[in-house]
């Protein structure tokens, strides 16, 4: 009987066979596939040291960092849209909507007009608290933060002002935008790997305060006064919760810039095939979100080839229809 | 798994305030251990916030409540919740939750990162579904229940606490009868089974019939206490509602009745 179950927070084999295979797909589309003229089979066998030098060259220090940087900013902002979800109890609580991307972005912009882009990293996670905290004190204060549109429309006012301060200072600023042209739009394209390594302890705590915080968050779910009669302390959920966030969400947009609805699609998914519980939607989270950037990634090499799509237009563009379609809906699993 | 430990709960001298607003001032009570204590009176007179005063949901800015012989505030979260399971008013549960789901939250004072879970564990909400009546449905979603299922399968989940105090606020709110009576069976059950039940409940004429004890409250003050057959009267009843009534006696067990109920004048 199912009763017996120890205590059924593991997703089912299926499940995790689907991630599993999904993956593989995935991060072998990742590196076989691309705008320069190396196909599949060739870049497999450049992997293993085989192929011609410059099939080495493509995949070795394009494609394989390209890759590993999409598996870290899918883990990061597929597990802090989940999280910021699950605290808010707001379906709609991505980091890319609520303006925590923004702040992130906007705070490295600023650092780096100010001549300190060497803070990358600790930048962008104090940005992104700072994100995290300004909406969802804006959302608090105006008494109806379990609105969930609402919510959202205080992030999106958020996001724009951060966006606009952002813009404003590249417009002012040659030397600046010159370094961030890109990356504001987000796009992990002709990143080194010695670039993203700051970001890697980053994700590595948010991930493993993820992992510490999700059974009290889980209890959460059923309101403050049930959790609290259960023993936990609601506040300090939420500020660790907000703290994970930060790394995570501040590492991936150090990573990629601001890449928008990957916290809102994944953790959905992830909720329709694993149910609420925190505790079994953050695993799955975790297992589809890498997939669902590596992906994205790879159609961004694709599209317009040989140009390169930004990977937020091509996340928006997947990404913006599905929070359409839960908007009119309604019928989402609410939290 | 019936808990037989002694566990009175007492306030002293508790005055409990919304900002600047006092709801409850110099309440002193005392909650007879292995009992249903009912907390009756009129709407906004502070029942629900001295469940939530004894529940420690809500710091007392004056006074003490007093559990094993220790106040409450120095326990940790935990502790209490080991001692004392609180059933809110308004609870929601995310779409999707089963019964059984909802009931293993009961476990979580229980258990933690380092304390996981074992067949201690599974026996409480087994026991805990079983007392409730919801053995059959446990994997069924709360969605899907009755009203009277459903408010049982929160019960069951603070059973599975295991605590030998058990705070209900209006536990048959929005009940009709036959459900309202199915939960206040169990409740009676409990206390045979040795918990301790305080209840807030606005049906006077359920109160009386199934509290052994209760506390009176009116505009934030105590106005009587004791068994109902003691202390419920029309001149009580006026006292508290503003109401003029006749009382019969149930033939069958002598509970209080409240008959030609019209408004004082």
């Amino acid at each position: 009987m199912a009763l017996e179950r120890p205590q059924s927070i593991k997703p089912s084999s299926q499940l995790t066979l689907l991630c599993a295979v999904l993956l593989l797909l995935s991060v072998a589309a990742s590196i076989g596939l691309g705008a320069g003229a190396v196909g599949p089979l060739e870049a497999w066998s450049a992997l293993g040291g085989g192929g011609d030098a410059q099939a080495r060259l493509v995949v070795l220090t394009l494609r394989l960092p390209r890759t590993l940087i999409a598996v870290l900013v899918g883990l990061a902002l597929a597990g802090g849209g989940a999280m910021l979800q699950a605290a808010a109890r707001n379906p709609l609580a991505e980091p890319g909507l609520l303006g925590v991307s923004a702040g992130s972005a906007t705070a490295v912009v600023i650092a780096i007009a100010l001549g300190l882009g060497h803070l990358h990293i600790i930048v962008a996670i104090g940005g992104a608290l700072l994100g995290c905290a300004l909406v969802l004190g804006a959302a608090r204060l105006s008494g109806r933060g379990d609105d969930p549109v609402r919510l959202v429309l205080a992030g999106a006012a958020l996001a724009s002002i951060l966006a606009a301060s952002s813009a404003t200072i590249l417009l002012f600023d040659q030397r600046t935008a010159d370094e961030v042209r890109f990356w504001t739009i987000g796009g992990i394209a002709g990143r080194s790997l010695a670039q993203v390594m700051p970001a890697l302890p980053a994700v590595g705590l948010g991930l493993i305060g993820a992992a510490v915080v999700a059974r009290p968050l889980a209890a959460l779910a059923l309101g403050e006064q049930v959790a609290r009669g259960l023993g936990q302390h609601p506040q300090l959920i939420r500020a660790s919760v907000v703290g994970c966030v930060a790394l995570l969400v501040g590492a991936a947009t150090a990573m990629a810039g601001p890449v928008g609805f990957v916290g809102l699609v994944v953790p959905l998914a992830a909720r329709w095939l694993a149910g609420p519980d925190i505790r079994r939607a953050l695993p799955v989270a975790l297992a589809l979100g890498p997939s669902f950037v590596l992906l994205a990634d790879t159609l961004a090499r694709l599209v317009a080839s040989p140009a390169e799509t930004p990977l937020g237009v091509v996340t928006a563009l997947i990404g913006a229809p599905v929070l359409v379609l839960v908007v009119r809906r309604q019928r989402l699993p609410s939290l | 798994m019936p808990n037989s430990t002694s566990a009175a709960l007492a306030a002293h001298a508790l005055r409990l305030a919304y900002r600047q607003s006092v709801v409850l001032d110099a309440v002193s009570v005392t909650i007879p251990a292995h009992q249903v204590t009912a907390i009756i009176g009129p709407n906004g007179c502070g029942k629900s916030t001295l469940l939530a005063g004894l529940a420690r949901l809500h710091a007392p800015e004056q006074g003490q409540i007093i559990l094993n012989g220790r106040a409450i505030q120095r326990l940790v979260p935990r502790e209490l919740a080991r001692q004392l399971a609180l059933l809110p008013q308004h609870v929601l549960a995310p779409d999707g939750l089963s019964v059984a789901d909802l009931v293993r939250f009961g476990r979580h004072p229980h258990t933690g990162l380092l304390r996981q879970w074992s067949p201690e564990d599974q026996a409480a909400v087994t026991d805990a579904l079983h007392t409730a009546g919801l053995a059959d449905l446990a994997e069924r979603p709360l969605t899907t229940l009755s009203g009277g299922q459903r408010q049982r399968a929160w019960i069951a989940m603070a059973l599975a606490q295991s605590t030998p105090l058990l705070l209900l606020d209006e536990p048959t709110a929005a009940l009709d009868l036959g459900h309202q009576i199915e939960v206040f069976e169990l409740i009676r059950t409990l206390t045979r089974a040795g918990k301790t039940v305080v209840m807030v409940v606005h049906d006077l004429v359920s109160a009386c019939r199934y509290a052994d004890h209760m506390i009176a409250l009116r505009a934030g003050s105590v106005i009587a206490t004791g068994a109902p057959r003691a202390i419920i009267t029309p001149a009580l009843i006026r006292q508290l509602y503003d109401v003029q009534c006749t009382l019969l006696h149930d033939p069958t067990d002598g509970t209080p009745i409240i008959v030609g109920a019209q408004r004082a004048l």
